[in-house]
């Protein structure tokens, strides 16, 4: 199975390029065929590629196969080649499986919507440069999947483009992208300077053998600067600070693209990246410590947003945000396969949760504000008990998914020697949990608030889009099993081990071994933190459901600072956005290029013209007058020619 | 007689034609006029080709002589059609090919 890893991108591509060239006149239930039918033999097909890894021994878990050289030039080479290792094993079977389900979903949720099959084409799309993006053997293809997948995500952010703020969004979310990818080109021009190579293969080589020119750094040197160019590109890709503000934004687009890309795979593309790179970063404290500190100022940061947003939507995006921190500060600790871990089971309660936001959005025929939603719970039972188990998975409950893998993040904090990370981490695990119950109890419990428009639409959403919730929330209940925790297991943490291989090259500085009962008490304490959270949004927001005005107007300034987001969109509006916009209307537009390019181009016609008018007298249509002046012209030749004789 | 007064008598009757070109205003006046610059240069041709003894003067009439015919039979035609169009013979009246 393993030789047709060529076959799982180019089936979405397929897909993409006959809904998309087609589409138009071909019947809905064509479309929903080819579009699931791709992703779902992609799926499959990974499923046994997948199965071919396992059945090697963990030291040849690293397959690499090359097709054809795609640009050879001097020196220079860069190959068609996948690699299938333990990490993207793991990204494979997330992106084609969870991307599978919510194709399915996507048929109930979309059939409705204009553009269907162009919707469809953009997903299949989407999975094909993803997938590129994940099985690609050097720095070069890799960055092509990582540019397809921002196309997609622009393309599918304004899927309403008759919307103006959908088109906006998708501007935004392209243009804050380029800023991070100005960072991870920067990256690999520094790369191929400095090993001559861009296969991952080649350079990791080089880091880990040659370690006489890459000792490990304690200032700054050319891996910490190849670190951080790369990080740059991450932080656009994840939505971290300073870059995350697109994300939000990014709501705009329809409810599986959130799910799909700004949930479960796209975003978390620069974790995955800055895991691929372990030898580099491992190698570069500084640039790592950067990676720890970004990530779980960002997680705090997203989350305390995300306590008061009243879009379901945008609550979850904040809560996105804040997720990708941990696995940036899972990763800046130096827990590689922690933070993989977490993106992989926050790929499915994220998941989960979006599609199920999908569902109480659709039931309650578009309304996205969950101060007018309450009480849905006996209306869309199957929803809310799916993502209830959601909400207690990203909380962090055991033994749900989430529980595990973010534990590990905590405790690799704690026990890396990065305490401050630890404690920063358990109280964004406390806001997690109170923000999702938040959700959970304004959209489910309570009084009713929609409107009697939508009460009469209110309806448990179709079996193509109930089974997708069900399978999620399996998977988030089980999807921690494959990672438990050494205190748990007797024995060591398989999904780690199952990671090695791919993180075999990352050096790995000594950690003192403390004890399982250590761990134990730890995971305890962020058990208990969760809990805490659920309490106060339970006290909140179902016992007391006045409080929370009362809490809002007694707390207002802060209440405020967080409503409006930091005030971040604003400032950056006043600092980038109107002089970017100023110094190009004034300066660019009627400076340089009305005045001085247009200028010159009317000026040089003008001249022409002029002088053109004090010659154009000679052909005045008289054939008597040319004839004088030929006659004229000859014996002036004739002159000239005896003259110079 | 002297190849001179040929050449003379040659040059009187090109700068008579190229004068009637330049001054007369009826295209059949004019087209005479060409025809007589045409004939001015033949005769300088034949007087050459008798005095230096060479055949190729008299070849070269030929040739003007065709392109004479051609050219009549074109300008006649312009001429039949301008008076067709215009109601006019006086190229004074035929200008409007201009800026």
């Amino acid at each position: 199975m393993i030789d047709f890893i060529w076959i799982i991108p180019l089936l979405p591509l397929a897909g993409a390029a006959v809904n998309g060239l087609l589409g138009k006149r071909l019947p809905k239930a064509v479309i929903s065929l080819v579009a699931c039918g791709t992703s779902g033999m992609a799926f499959l097909i990974a499923i046994g590629a997948v199965m071919d890894l396992l059945g090697r021994a963990p030291d040849e878990r690293h397959i690499l196969r090359t097709f054809y050289t795609w640009i050879a030039s001097g020196d220079f080479v860069a190959r068609a080649e996948f690699l299938l290792d333990p990490l993207s094993a793991v990204m494979l079977l997330v992106v084609t499986g969870v991307g599978f389900v919510i194709h399915i979903y996507s048929i109930g949720y979309m059939h409705a919507e204009n553009g269907y099959y162009r919707f469809f084409a953009y997903m299949n799309l989407f999975l094909f440069s993803m997938l590129i993006l994940i099985l690609s053997g050097n720095f070069l293809l890799m960055f092509v999947g990582w540019e397809g997948v921002g196309l997609c995500s622009y393309l599918l952010i304004g899927y309403y483009f008759e919307k103006r703020s959908a088109g906006d969004a998708g501007k935004k979310a392209f243009i804050v992208n380029r800023i991070g990818d100005v960072g991870f080109v920067l990256g690999i021009f520094l790369i191929f300077a400095t090993f001559n190579s861009l296969d991952f293969a080649e350079v990791f080589r080089q880091i880990a053998t040659e370690t006489h020119r890459f000792p490990v750094e304690s200032g700054v040197g050319i891996l910490t600067a190849i670190g951080l160019l790369l990080f740059v590109g991450a932080t656009g890709k994840s939505a971290q600070l300073p870059l995350y503000v697109w994300l939000p934004d990014a709501m705009e687009g329809p409810t599986p693209v959130s799910a799909l890309i700004h949930a479960a795979t796209m975003v978390t593309a620069g974790v995955y990246m800055v895991v691929r790179c372990s030898p580099i970063f491992s190698r570069a404290p500084i640039a790592l410590a950067v990676v720890a500190a970004i990530g779980i100022v960002t997680a705090l940061f997203a989350a305390t947003i995300g306590l008061v947003q009243s879009d379901i939507k945008r609550v979850l995006a904040y809560s996105t945000v804040s997720q990708l921190g941990y696995m940036f500060a899972a990763a800046g600790v130096g827990a590689f396969s922690a933070g993989i871990f977490h993106l992989m089971t926050h790929a499915f309660f994220k998941a989960l949760l979006f599609l199920g936001a999908g569902s109480v959005i659709h039931a309650l025929g578009g309304e996205q504000d969950l101060t007018r939603m309450g009480g849905m719970r006996k209306y869309i039972p199957v929803t809310h008990a799916t993502m209830f188990t959601a909400a207690l998975a990203i909380s962090g409950i055991f033994p749900l998914a989430g529980f595990f893998s973010k534990d590990e993040i905590l405790w690799s904090a704690w026990a890396h020697g990065h305490p401050i990370v630890w404690l920063v981490g358990l109280i964004t695990a406390g806001m997690t949990a109170f923000y999702m119950f938040r959700l959970m109890f304004l959209a489910f419990h309570g009084q009713e608030r929609f409107s009697d428009e939508a009460r009469h639409h209110l309806h448990e959403s179709p079996p193509s889009m109930t089974m997708p919730l069900i399978l999620l929330a399996v998977l988030s209940i089980v999807g921690g099993l494959v990672g438990l925790p050494a205190w748990l297991n007797l024995g060591s943490n398989r999904f780690f081990k199952f990671m090695e291989p791919s993180l075999a090259l990352a050096y790995q500085p000594e950690h003192e071994e403390l004890s399982h009962g250590l761990e134990l008490g730890f995971a305890g304490i962020s058990v208990l933190v969760a809990i805490i959270g659920i309490w106060i949004a339970y006290g909140i927001y179902v016992k007391r459901p006045q409080s929370a005005e009362a809490l809002a107007t007694r707390t207002k300034g802060l209440y405020r600072l967080l409503l409006r987001k930091y005030y971040v969109d604003e400032l950056y509006d006043r600092v980038f956005v109107n002089p970017t916009v100023t110094g190009s209307r004034e300066t660019l537009w009627k400076g340089i290029d009305m005045q001085i390019i247009d200028g010159t181009v009317n000026g040089v016609g003008r001249a022409i013209m002029a002088s053109a008018g004090l010659l154009k007298g000679v052909q005045n249509g008289h054939v008597r007058s040319y004839a004088a002046w030929i006659f004229l012209g000859a014996v002036a030749v004739l002159f000239g020619l005896l003259m110079l004789r | 007689m002297d190849i001179v007064h040929y050449l003379i008598l040659s040059a009187l009757l090109f700068i008579i034609g190229a004068v009637g070109v330049i001054f007369k205003r009826n295209v059949i006046s004019i087209f005479l006029c060409i025809e007589l610059m045409l004939n001015a240069v033949n005769l300088s041709f034949v007087a050459f080709s008798s005095f230096l003894s060479q055949v190729h003067g008299q070849v070269f009439v030929f040739f003007v002589m065709v392109v004479a015919a051609a050219e009549a039979a074109v300008g006649l035609a312009i001429t039949i059609v301008l008076q067709r169009n215009r109601g006019t013979l006086s190229v004074d009246d035929a200008d409007i090919m201009k800026w």
